[in-house]
């Protein structure tokens, strides 16, 4: 049980057990992306106030909960990777950061696109789109500051540093809408209590949102291989691969 | 633990709790600007300021939308069924905006305490259903939250 974590240390190894992670869930990620979409867009009722504007929320609820999630997936491998200095979380915490800023973008623009029709605008500056905004500049701030640096090692602990002092701002995202008044509305999914959204409706929102996070794992582990890659492309099993791709 | 990373362990803690500290002392200080808008209740009471553009923002009261016939000026009151402010606009209104349905005027207060609205957005809940649930639920004297009426 042990090893398989201490071999996930070593670069030829993750970057192995990644490709097997990878040759299943990529398929079923793209089946349940696909298959949540047309269940949500096709077989699910409009709203009783919003018709079909509101399908929307297939897309940007789960954005929007997979951005906030993988921010945790980033500062916590940049801890780990402050803390025990394991090169491979360092590799997470850079493979992470592209693919959060990715959502969060998706959510702020499907917001804006959703807002107009509903609430009669494309931005406000309320707390909830406010502190959102600044996760995606968050994002942004960590692939900068990363590619700041020539000293590869100093870059990961400014960034693994600036994520884990912005990791304050999701708890702030998450409860902007029950702390302040704003223009967004509080969650409909509730992890204590009935949700406030149909059985009908919710059912392919969740499975959006699992799909939403297998896609993020997806596209973290395809990023770590190609980060695995760039980092040990002077090594000997790097060499290897090249070599067998090459022949192919 | 090795001492050392215990070492690092502890100032990782140490910079998630006190960014941590200092944001929420931030946000403590700023708390009436991170609101987007007053509830008619503050209001009321006169700690919004007159002259100034703000944004009231409450439920639309049922039977106080009053519309021109010849213009697209039209008068309601936000509530939040403790106290109201009456409200005039004239321009365009998001589809969604409508009595009993939740709203926020962004404009200038006047000495009388008339909201002279210069924009006016809907602000919808958290509720989703079908029409036909949203039907029964009508009919079967439960409100969407569950609550009888």
């Amino acid at each position: 049980m042990w090893t398989f974590f201490h071999k996930l240390g070593s670069p030829p190894w993750l970057y192995a057990i990644a490709g097997v992670v990878l040759r299943w869930l990529l398929p079923i990620t793209l089946i349940a992306l696909v298959g949540g979409m047309i269940w949500g867009v096709l077989f699910t009722a409009p709203d009783f106030r919003q018709g079909n504007s509101y399908r929307i929320i297939y897309v940007h609820v789960p954005a929007a909960v997979v951005a906030l999630a993988g921010y945790y997936v980033m500062a916590i491998a940049g801890a780990v990777s402050l803390i025990w200095r394991i090169k491979m979380a360092d590799v997470v915490m850079k493979a992470a950061a592209p693919v959060g800023a990715a959502l969060a973008f998706i959510a702020l623009f499907t917001g804006a696109v959703w807002g107009k029709p509903t609430w009669g605008t494309w931005w406000v500056w309320d707390a909830r789109i406010t502190s959102m905004l600044i996760l995606l500049f968050l994002y942004l701030g960590v692939i900068a500051l990363y590619e700041a640096f020539d000293n590869k090692e100093a870059a990961g602990k400014a960034c693994a540093v600036l994520s884990l002092v912005g990791m304050v701002n999701i708890p702030i995202i998450y409860k902007s809408v029950d702390w302040w008044y704003s223009l967004h509305q509080p969650a409909s999914i509730k992890f204590t209590g009935e949700s406030t959204i149909d059985p009908s409706m919710l059912y392919p929102l969740l499975l959006m949102i699992a799909a939403f996070y297998a896609l993020f794992t997806c596209c973290l582990l395809m990023n770590m291989r190609a980060e695995l890659l760039q980092r040990e492309s002077r090594t000997q099993w790097v060499k290897k691969i090249a070599a067998k791709e090459g022949k192919r | 633990m090795h001492p050392v990373r215990k070492q690092r362990l502890y100032l990782v803690l140490f910079v998630a709790l006190f960014s941590s500290a200092a944001i929420g002392l931030i946000t403590y200080a700023l708390r009436g600007n991170i609101n987007l808008f007053y509830p008619p209740t503050e209001v009321v009471s006169g700690e919004a300021p007159i002259g100034q553009s703000i944004r009231v923002g409450g439920m639309v009261e049922e039977g106080s939308l009053l519309r021109a016939d010849d213009s697209l000026a039209i008068s309601f009151t936000l509530t939040d069924y403790q106290a109201s402010v009456p409200v005039v606009y004239s321009g365009i209104l998001p589809d969604l905006f409508g009595e009993g349905q939740g709203a926020v005027a962004s404009g200038v207060l006047s000495d009388e305490g008339v909201l002279q609205a210069t924009e006016i957005l809907a602000k919808h809940d958290e509720n989703y259903m079908p029409p036909e649930v949203a039907y029964a639920l009508e009919n079967s004297g439960y409100d969407k939250k569950g609550k009888t009426k």
